[in-house]
C-alpha cells in the first residue's frame, strides 16, 4: 500500500518535531550508534532472585507461580501419560471428551485410542469447540508463564475460543526469565524470530470489571490446564 | 471527547454528593493499593527495577526518532503497515480509510485509551460502521454512553446493581426473569453476547502497551482475552497507539512488563501478554490477513521538548490514581477529560491546553504518593507545579487566586510584617471565636466551614514559641 501524500508529510513532520524537541539532527552518527548498540547488545535487567539464586528448581517455581494464578498444573513422565491426564481433567470438569489441536508433531503423536469415545479434531478453533490443546514453545519460571508461538502447529485461536485450554510444556524448556525465552526464540527462529502472535499465558481468562470482584472466564478460557512433560 | 476539565470544581462537588458513585469508590482502589504492596513485597528487586525502567525510558526518549524509524522498518519487514498521525483527526481518518478499504461493517475493539483520546468510536459510527467495545468494562460504558473513569479499570465508578440494570435494559431480548445476582452471571451474559461479535467482525482494533523497535511487534497486556479474540478473528487488525510507546528490544519490554502488572493490579503478570507482529504468515490457519499500526503524536512531540518530557515515560499502570486521595474522593469523571488522576493532571494540559485543564494540576494536595509509587519514577507533583507556573505566567490563573498569591508573596518577603500579621490574626481569631474556640463560618473559608468547624488558633504563634525556646536555651547555657 502506498502512503498518501498527507501521511508521508505527517511522518516526516513528526520525526522532525522529535528531533527539534531533542535538539538533534537527522542521521547524527553518535545517536544512531547509541541506539544500534542497545539493539545489538540487548542489555537485560538483573534476573529476579526467585529464579536466579543458585540451586533454584525452575520446574517447582514455574508450577507454584502458575498455580497461584489459578491454573491447574500436572507433571507427567511423557506422552504415554498425557491422554489419560487430559481425559481425567475433562471428566472432572464435566467437559465433553473432545478437543482440537494443530499440527504440532508431539501433540499429534499423542494416542487417545485407549480412551473410549474420545474425539480429536484438527485445525483452527471453531466457535463451538469446547477444548483446545496446544504445545508451549517455552515455560518461564519467574511468573509461571507459557510462551506459545502461533502457526499451523499451534493455531492461536485454540487458546481463546474454547472454554478449556490445555497446554503441554516440555520440562526441558522451562527457563528462568522472559529474557531467556526470548533468547531461545532468537536462537531457534533466526533473524526474524517473531511469529505472527506470541502469547505469554499465565492463567485462565479473568475480569474484575464488575464491582471489582474477580470472575474467571471473561472472554477466553474458563479453565487452564498445564501439563509438564518429561520426555521433551 | 468534549473536555469538561474547566468544570473540575463543580464536577468534584457533584461527585462528592453522588451516593452511588461514593458506594462504588469506597474500598475499590484500596484493594488495588494493598495488592500492589503485596506484589512489591514478593519481588525484592522491584524498586531497583523502577530505576532501570526510568533509565531505559529516558534513553528511548532521547533517541525516539531513531527507534521509531527502526520500529517502522521492522513492521514493514513483517508485512505490516505504519500510518503516522499528527493529531486525532488524522488518526481517525487513517483508521476509517482502512476499514472502508476492507469493506468493513462491524468493528470490534479492545481497550485503548488513545482511541478515547482521538474520539475514534464517534468517528467510525458517524461513517455508518458498527463499533463494539469488547473489554467488559468498556462494553458496559458503551451501552451507558459513558467514558472510562480509570485507565485500567474503566467502570470502577459503577456498582454491580447499575450494571445489572444496564444489562436488563440493553439485552431486552433475553428472558426478563433471568438471574443476574452474581457478578459471574453478568460476566457470562456479556460473554455470550460479545462472542457473536468477535466471530462476525471484519476489523479488530486494539491499543498497544508497548511497541518493540527490534522486532516491529505491538504488545497488549490483558486479563480477559478479548483483545486476542479481537485481533485473531477479524480479517484486519489495526493497532491504534502513540509514539511514546516504543522500546528498543524484547529484553527492554521484559523489564517494563515486570513493573506494569504489579503496579497496576498487583498481579505478578496478567493472564495474557500478547506480541503481534505483522499479518498471518503463509500457512497460518488463523490470525488477521492485514496488520496496520496508527502512530499518534497529538502533542507528545511538544511535551518531549518541554519541562514535561518525563511524563512520556508513563506506562499507564494507574498506580498514581489508585493512591491519590483526590481521585479516591471524586473518581475519574470529575477530571473532565480522557486521563484522570495525577497522570491526567500532567498529561491533559499538554493535550487540550492549560486554559481548559488548568484546574487539574491544582487539584492536588501534593502529598506525593503518586510519585512514591510511580514505576517510572515520574515526578508528578513537580510537573503539576510546572503547569501551575505556566498557568500563572500565561495569566490563566483566576483573578482572586492571583491576588491572594500576590499578597501572600508580598508578606512572605517581609518577615517582620508576616510575623506581626500572624500574631495579630491569631489573637483576634481567638477572641472572636469566644468560648467555643472554633468558627462555624469564616469568610474565604466556606469550603472548610461548610462541612466542619474551623478551630481558632490557641496560645502563641510558632515563631513566638520558637523565639522563647531559643532564649530559654541560651539563658540555661549562660547559667551553667
Amino acid at each position: 500500500m502506498s502512503l498518501p501524500g498527507g501521511a508521508r508529510a505527517s511522518r516526516d513532520s513528526i520525526l522532525s518535531k522529535i528531533r527539534a524537541s531533542l535538539g538533534a539532527t537527522p542521521n547524527d552518527p553518535a545517536r544512531l550508534a547509541a541506539a544500534e548498540k542497545r539493539l545489538m547488545a540487548k542489555p537485560r535487567a538483573a534476573a529476579p532472585q526467585r529464579v536466579a539464586a543458585s540451586g533454584t528448581d525452575l520446574v517447582a517455581r514455574f508450577t507454584e507461580e502458575l498455580q497461584r494464578q489459578l491454573a491447574t498444573v500436572v507433571a507427567t513422565a511423557g506422552a504415554g501419560d498425557i491422554p489419560a491426564v487430559i481425559a481425567g481433567y475433562l471428566r472432572a470438569n464435566n467437559q465433553p471428551l473432545r478437543l482440537r489441536h494443530g499440527n504440532d508433531p508431539y501433540i499429534s503423536s499423542l494416542d487417545f485410542a485407549g480412551i473410549p469415545d474420545f474425539e480429536t479434531l484438527k485445525g483452527r478453533a471453531a466457535p463451538d469447540d469446547s477444548t483446545g490443546l496446544s504445545a508451549a514453545f517455552a515455560g518461564i519460571a519467574e511468573t509461571g508463564t507459557m510462551a506459545l508461538t502461533s502457526g499451523a502447529d499451534n493455531p492461536v485461536t485454540l487458546g481463546f475460543l474454547p472454554d478449556t485450554h490445555i497446554i503441554v510444556v516440555p520440562r526441558s524448556r522451562i527457563v528462568a526469565t522472559y529474557e531467556d525465552a526470548f533468547a531461545l526464540l532468537r536462537q531457534e527462529r533466526g533473524p526474524t524470530p517473531m511469529p505472527r502472535t506470541l502469547n505469554l499465558i499465565s492463567g485462565p481468562s479473568r475480569t474484575a470489571d464488575i464491582g471489582g470482584r474477580i470472575v474467571i472466564g471473561a472472554h477466553g478460557p474458563r479453565r487452564l490446564l498445564a501439563i509438564v512433560t518429561g520426555d521433551l | 471527547m468534549q473536555p469538561t476539565a474547566h468544570d473540575f470544581k463543580s464536577n468534584a462537588r457533584a461527585a462528592l454528593g453522588d451516593k452511588q458513585l461514593q458506594d462504588a469508590l469506597s474500598g475499590l482502589p484500596g484493594g488495588l493499593v494493598a495488592q500492589r504492596a503485596a506484589a512489591r513485597a514478593r519481588l525484592p528487586e522491584f524498586d531497583g527495577l523502577r530505576d532501570y525502567g526510568r533509565d531505559l525510558r529516558n534513553h528511548t526518549l532521547e533517541h525516539l526518532d531513531v527507534y521509531l524509524e527502526r520500529y517502522e522498518t521492522a513492521v514493514k519487514g513483517a508485512g505490516g503497515h505504519v500510518h503516522w498521525a499528527a493529531n486525532g483527526d488524522e488518526a481517525c481518518a487513517a483508521i476509517l480509510r482502512i476499514c472502508q478499504d476492507a469493506g468493513a461493517r462491524l468493528v470490534t475493539k479492545g481497550k485503548s485509551m488513545v482511541s478515547e483520546e482521538i474520539g475514534l468510536n464517534a468517528r467510525l459510527e458517524g461513517a455508518g460502521l458498527e463499533v463494539v467495545e469488547t473489554d467488559l468494562g468498556e462494553y458496559i460504558l458503551q451501552i451507558r454512553h459513558e467514558t472510562p473513569s480509570h485507565i485500567i479499570a474503566p467502570a470502577i465508578h459503577l456498582t454491580q446493581g447499575q450494571v445489572e440494570a444496564d444489562f436488563r435494559r440493553e439485552h431486552a431480548h433475553l428472558p426478563a426473569g433471568r438471574r443476574l445476582v452474581d457478578p459471574a452471571e453478568l460476566v457470562d451474559e456479556a460473554r455470550q453476547i460479545l462472542r457473536e461479535k468477535f466471530i462476525e467482525a471484519d476489523v479488530g482494533i486494539t491499543g498497544a502497551n508497548f511497541l518493540i523497535a527490534e522486532t516491529g511487534s505491538s504488545i497488549i497486556v490483558t486479563n480477559e482475552g478479548n483483545g486476542d479474540l479481537t485481533q485473531s478473528l477479524a480479517r484486519v487488525h489495526i493497532v491504534i497507539t502513540s509514539i511514546d510507546k516504543v522500546v528498543p528490544t524484547l529484553d527492554d519490554a521484559s523489564a517494563l512488563l515486570r513493573l506494569l502488572a504489579r503496579s497496576a493490579t498487583g498481579q505478578e503478570i496478567t493472564s495474557y501478554t500478547t506480541f503481534s507482529t505483522g499479518p498471518r504468515r503463509d500457512g497460518d490457519p488463523d490470525g488477521p490477513e492485514a496488520y496496520h499500526v496508527v502512530l499518534l503524536d497529538n502533542g507528545r512531540t511538544e511535551l518531549l521538548g518541554s519541562e514535561f518530557r518525563e511524563v512520556l515515560r508513563c506506562i499507564r499502570c494507574g498506580a498514581c490514581m489508585n493512591h491519590c486521595p483526590v481521585y479516591n474522593a471524586v473518581g475519574g469523571h470529575a477530571y473532565g477529560w480522557v486521563y484522570p488522576g495525577p497522570i491526567g493532571a500532567v498529561l491533559n494540559p499538554g493535550f487540550i491546553g492549560i486554559k481548559e485543564a488548568g484546574n487539574l494540576p491544582n487539584a492536588s494536595t501534593f502529598c506525593g504518593r503518586c510519585e512514591a509509587v510511580c514505576p517510572m519514577r515520574i515526578p508528578l507533583p513537580k510537573l503539576m507545579r510546572h503547569w501551575r507556573e505556566r498557568e500563572f505566567a500565561g495569566g490563566d490563573t483566576p483573578f482572586t487566586t492571583r491576588m491572594a498569591l500576590k499578597s501572600w508573596a508580598a508578606l512572605a518577603r517581609r518577615p517582620w510584617a508576616y510575623h506581626l500579621l500572624a500574631r495579630l490574626t491569631s489573637r483576634a481569631m481567638r477572641v472572636a471565636s469566644g468560648r467555643s474556640g472554633a468558627f462555624r463560618w469564616l469568610p474565604f473559608a466556606t469550603g472548610w466551614t461548610g462541612g466542619r468547624d474551623f478551630p481558632a488558633p490557641q496560645g502563641r504563634t510558632f515563631q513566638e514559641l520558637w523565639a522563647a525556646r531559643q532564649k530559654q536555651a541560651a539563658s540555661k547555657r549562660s547559667a551553667r
